[in-house]
């Protein structure tokens, strides 16, 4: 794993955090920032896992199971949550 | 063989990293919540997959392809739910909406209830 690969995926899914965040800080609705915390959360998600790709290890595989169920469940209650908030 | 399978895997990541920023990109640039989630879907499913790929490449024992596994299945199924769930509340919350070229929606009562199970195809609806 050469250290240009390296420097390209992490300038690329730091460049797409950074985007999620901006739409988190500027989304006019709630489910504008629920689905911008998806994204964030998928690219934090691939961000571990290249981390782990890289260094050849499996320590931090466990945390993305995790993480993928967290992400679904937290935007299921807060969607819930808005539409019941709507009425 | 070695060597294949780590420049494959640095395909694969590289792929989808450009997947998570197409997706930033997007979430950026378009205009309502409904095509923001078009953008969305792209790292949750195929940029993960692609980013799994390129770990199962590199790391090659049983238990953690079993895990890596466990990981992009459980993203497809729960990423489709997640979705129509956000895309339900994003049309029941602008009932009108404007931005829609094609409503197919358009001519139903307007139901109450935003969370009720099963549809309810057989429930009065009292036309006013």
């Amino acid at each position: 794993m050469t250290i240009a690969v390296v420097v390209a995926v992490t300038a690329l899914l730091s460049t797409a955090a950074v985007l999620a965040i901006v739409r988190i800080v500027r989304g006019p609705t709630l489910l504008d920032r629920v689905v911008a915390t998806d994204v964030l959360l998928a690219v934090l998600m691939g961000a571990i896992g290249a981390e782990a790709a890289f260094n050849r290890h499996a320590t931090t595989l466990p945390i993305l199971v995790v993480l993928s169920i967290l992400g679904f469940v937290g935007s299921v209650s807060v969607v819930r949550f808005a539409a019941r908030d709507d009425s | 063989m070695n060597a294949a399978a780590d420049t494959l895997s640095a395909i694969f990541l590289i792929a989808g990293a450009l997947l998570s920023l197409a997706a930033g990109v997007g979430l950026v640039r378009f205009p309502n919540v409904l095509a923001r989630m078009h953008a969305a879907t792209k790292p949750q499913v195929l940029g993960l997959l692609l980013i799994l790929a390129g770990v199962a490449l590199r790391i090659r024992s049983r238990s953690d392809l079993t895990m890596l596994l466990l990981v992009g299945l459980f993203q497809l199924v729960t990423a489709p739910v997640a979705a129509h769930m956000v895309g339900r509340a994003a049309y029941r919350l602008k009932r009108p909406s404007p931005e829609l070229i094609v409503d197919e929606l358009a001519d139903r009562a307007p139901t109450t209830e935003v969370d009720s199970a099963g549809g309810g195809g057989n429930r009065r609806r009292r036309r006013g």
